[in-house]
């Protein structure tokens, strides 16, 4: 008899994928700007550390809440005891006035209907339980952010079914890779309840557009099927077009609680990636049915939010001038630390997807492969971390269909960390492809090897005539 | 409208709509009693007292103190806010090394330093509830089946069985031997299931046990490992109760156990470990798995993605635990007032001819109400039940909730009250038995009872209290806790 359970002895956790493999290899050698500056760099992680010292003047001017005070007097017997899985009053009406915030209060939404989990991770594996059996499917548009394989699946025996989104037209959601992806699904008899998205796009770093919302919104409509949109990049849209929330959507299409699709369509968030606190571990699931929050909140005892936390964090939001800077002031920085990021590349030879959100770039690499294949792509990837010493995430590891792309994180490091990045970046291509700064034009070169590597010789596959309008979005 | 519901419920998962979470349970009554009627000092000194919550309020001053003398440890602090960013954006599933350290260091302390515990094997988890779950997800699939001794917490069913497809089998026990676990017992329930195709993968146990307030001896422990060992099956210990020990016998790990016994397979035992009873931190969800088995720790690591502890959490037990002399005088205080409640509890019960089981651990007394029964039937104590709510005025446990096999047990929570409020409950219950010496009968057109929560209790079998749903969680509503009332 197998002494463990299947998912402990098979690895549908996917953690062996690169994604995970590149973290490895960067803790194996970190790098540091004064003890280990031939380290690996880390731009594999989706992480926002920009504006901590807004937060850390918050505290220190407001001491109280972390220090267990309310109104000057302890509470610490009260928070220590407080397992309510309903979550803090306080703390959920703070939550839902940020995130109506974030949303220019576009929609608002109801605390009641707003339950905390232990992080995204915990409120997107707790939607599938409530919305899916085994052996049913959800579709997701690709690429798409590498955890969902594990958060997704793994322990709900639940499947993924792609909709496959491509380069053609900057893999933007299409109703016909929708309507393949759920044929798809019923030719291997999987019955899909839902579409879940994620919006600002990870790995894309781009917000959906007004029309890819009605699209998939009549899509679920259609099918009868539940619509999940993971928002956690909601507040790191930096430059326009705006972010555009589906429940937005569902209020321009006069969806309200009469309709049948208004209880269908449900939002993730979560304060790791717009706060920077992924530490906290403070995620939220968003519903309007009624039936739906029950479950979820029942579920949610397997990981609720620490009361400290709770407490801490429901003071910082509802300090409304905290909330306003904040988010003015991260969005400034993002879009100057990405413009960085894209000329750095530029100076590379290398152009990305036009973005405006997220913390990462999506970045075109095909030129660089020595083939139109996922194993190019993964020489190319290995070259980076190993030679190059940058953890970047290669687009196979985001189920992306087209070889050659790259998720190229900028806000998890200092500005000097990523001009040295780009440095380096810029000396390998120069030296393994003596490809010049793109600048816009059409342009072709051999490229070679050299440092007594194999001698292949390396034929660029520069044909411009097929590649996406990168300025398009 | 009836086809839009039905329709809307089909989109569901079966889980989502079933009743796998147990709180759809009559049991909700006590519950609801104390919601709408609770006790206060001075505001409601005639509410309900709520007695059915398994907390440890007893040593909320020593803590309170340490941390108003160390704010560097709430790192949001002045004092520490320049840790903040380090601590806010580390979300590696090992856990903070320190965190990992203390709680290790704590976990070897609370059993007298007998045993010493690996910082590398210490798993976090959502709490004992995301624990159990975990454990389950790891070592179990869908359809196979943990072997559990009645009577046992009622969020067993739930945590290890709701979303993972585990069932629990019951292994009886009964006050013929006060309720020990045996040898005959535990070979019954695993023939049981085998006859029924059903697999087990393994034996779950409370030491300290909820709800008896009693710890496993050596030669029962042992017996226990014997029997894992010879089916092959996984020994899960929840020792949440640990350091609520608080006189001899006193209590054993599983750990010093397996220490002594160089012929177990240590591939098979796991505790399931948190600090929401012996430290009183339930808000804090810091519950922890540990596995002697490489894999399990690995893949219950990888799980843990799903209930981390918050840093800031972890940062603040990390300072807390890692101060030996809190910790000591921790340990000691807390088993002292625990001990004093207790014998209080006992000696003033007693006084009044009501007996509990002799106990010397957890958070409250396996109460003996069976002479206030009419019938010794399981409908009898649901009648007792709900004169103790409505009339007594106290919110216990009643000894079917935790799938007891012989009605008239309650459970008695002591911990969670002041000096004050137990005195008063002590002399409810002393004027209810002083008043009661003929057994309960249920009244005609007691306005309590409602058609829709009438159960049918004829002769329950094993079975019948198997399928039962079970008490809610702890984590269901408490709308009187200030810090609800006060938004």
């Amino acid at each position: 008899m197998r002494m463990l359970s299947r998912n402990a002895t098979f690895n549908s956790h996917g953690q062996d994928s690169s994604y995970f493999l590149g973290w490895q290899e960067y803790e194996k050698n970190p790098y540091h700007e004064v003890h280990n500056t031939n380290g690996i760099i880390q731009m594999g992680l989706a992480e926002n550390q920009l504006c901590f010292d807004l937060l850390e003047s918050w505290l220190a001017k407001n001491p109280e809440a972390a220090a267990f005070k309310k109104n000057g007097e302890s509470i610490f017997a009260e928070l220590a005891l407080f397992q309510d899985y309903h979550g803090l009053p306080a703390f959920k009406k703070a939550m839902v006035d940020f995130m109506a915030e974030i949303r220019g209060n576009k929609v608002t939404f109801d605390p009641n209907h707003l339950v905390l989990t232990a992080g995204a991770t915990s409120a997107n594996e707790t939607f599938i339980f409530c919305l899916a059996d085994p052996g049913e499917a959800v579709l997701i548009p690709t690429p798409y952010y590498p955890g969902f394989d594990r958060d997704l699946k793994w322990r709900t025996g639940v499947e993924i079914v792609p909709i496959h989104c491509t380069n053609s037209n900057g893999f933007q959601i299409t109703e016909t890779a929708l309507e393949e992806a759920y044929q798809e699904a019923e030719k291997c008899n999987l019955r899909v309840k839902g579409v879940l998205v994620t919006n600002p796009s990870n790995p894309l770093g781009t917000t959906m557009t007004r029309n890819e919302l009605y699209l998939l919104l009549s899509f679920v409509e259609d099918k009868g099927i539940h619509l999940i949109s993971d928002e956690i990049y909601s507040g790191t849209a930096f430059s326009s077009p705006s972010f555009i929330s589906v429940m937005e959507v569902l209020k321009d299409r006069n969806c309200d609680e009469n309709s049948e699709v208004w209880q269908r369509v449900h939002v993730v968030y979560s304060l790791s990636k717009d706060l920077g606190l992924p530490g906290f571990r403070v995620g939220a699931i968003y519903s309007n049915d009624d039936m739906v929050v029950a479950a979820a909140t029942k579920m949610s005892s397997f990981g609720l939010v620490s009361s400290q936390t709770q407490h801490l964090l429901s003071a910082m939001l509802s300090d409304k001038k905290l909330t306003k800077n904040y988010i003015a002031e991260n969005h400034k920085r993002l879009k100057q630390r990405q413009k960085n990021l894209v000329s750095g590349l530029q100076k590379a030879g290398i152009s990305c997807l036009n973005g405006n959100a997220g913390l990462f770039c999506w970045v075109d690499m095909r030129h660089l492969l020595r083939s139109n294949t996922f194993e190019a792509e993964m020489e190319l990837w290995k070259k980076i971390v190993y030679e190059v010493h940058l953890n970047i995430s290669p687009g196979s590891s985001c189920h992306c269909t087209e070889p050659g792309w790259f998720r190229v994180c900028f806000a998890n490091l200092p500005e000097r960390t990523l001009d040295l990045a780009m440095q380096r970046l810029k000396a390998f291509v120069g030296e393994y492809y003596n490809v010049p700064e793109v600048n816009g034009r059409s342009q072709s070169s051999h490229l070679s090897h050299s440092r007594g590597q194999s001698l292949t010789k390396w034929v660029s596959r520069l044909s411009f005539d097929d590649r996406c309008p990168i300025h398009g979005r | 409208m009836g086809f839009t519901l039905s329709n809307q419920q089909q989109l569901l998962s079966k889980m989502a709509t079933g009743n796998g979470h147990g709180e759809n349970s009559p049991y909700f009554d006590g519950w609801k009693a104390y919601d709408s009627d609770p006790f206060h000092v001075t505001k409601n000194p005639n509410g309900v007292i709520q007695m059915g919550l398994a907390e440890n309020e007893m040593c909320f001053d020593l803590i309170q103190e340490w941390v108003l003398n160390n704010p560097e440890a709430s790192i949001c602090t002045a004092a520490g806010v320049n840790e903040f960013k380090d601590i806010a954006i580390f979300q590696d599933y090992h856990g903070l090394p320190e965190f990992r350290n203390a709680v290790a260091n704590f976990m070897g302390r609370v059993r007298g330093n007998r045993v010493t515990f690996d910082a590398d094997r210490i798993v976090m988890s959502g709490g004992a509830t995301g624990a159990h779950e975990t454990i389950a997800f790891c070592l179990a699939d869908p359809g196979d089946a943990f072997l559990v001794p009645v009577p046992y917490y009622p969020g067993f069913d739930r945590d290890l069985g709701w979303r993972t497809g585990v069932q629990l089998i019951p292994v009886a026990c009964d006050s013929s031997n006060n309720f020990k676990v045996t040898r005959a017992a535990l070979e019954a329930a695993y023939e049981k299931a085998q006859k029924a195709n059903i697999r087990v993968k393994g034996l779950l146990i409370t030491n300290p046990s909820n709800p008896l307030g009693t710890v496993l001896d050596r030669d029962t422990l042992r017996s226990l490992v014997t029997f894992i060992n010879e089916k092959k099956i996984h020994l899960v210990c929840d020792e949440i109760y640990a350091a609520t020990v608080f006189s001899q016998p006193s209590f054993i790990s599983i750990a010093e156990i397996i220490e002594e016994d160089i012929e177990c397979n240590r591939n098979l035992i796991h505790i399931v470990y948190s600090l929401s009873k012996d430290m009183g931190f339930p808000g804090f969800r810091v519950g922890i798995v540990y596995s002697y088995n490489d894999d399990v720790v690995n893949c219950a690591r990888k799980m843990s993605s799903f209930g981390l502890v918050s840093t800031q959490t972890q940062h603040l037990i990390a300072s807390m635990l890692s101060d030996n002399e809190l910790v000591e005088r921790f340990i000691a205080q807390s088993a002292k007032r625990l001990k004093a409640r207790h014998m209080r509890f006992t000696m003033e019960l007693a006084q009044v001819g009501t007996s509990c089981l002799k106990s010397n651990g957890g958070l409250f007394v396996w109460m003996d109400l069976r002479r206030l029964l009419k019938e010794q039937t399981f409908e009898a104590e649901m009648v007792l039940w709900h004169t103790i709510i409505h009339e007594v005025k106290l919110n216990v446990s009643p000894g079917s909730s935790f799938h007891c096999p012989e009605p008239g047990w309650f459970r008695v929570c002591f911990a969670n009250m002041d000096d004050k409020t137990m005195e008063i409950a002590l002399s409810r219950i002393r004027n209810f038995v002083a008043q009661y010496k003929e057994p309960i009968a249920p009244r005609k057109n007691n306005r309590y009872w409602q058609s829709n929560l009438r159960l049918s209790f004829q002769s329950r079998r094993m079975d019948d209290i198997m399928m039962s749903p079970c008490m809610m969680s702890p984590h269901s509503p408490i709308p009187q806790s200030p810090l609800v009332r006060a938004t």
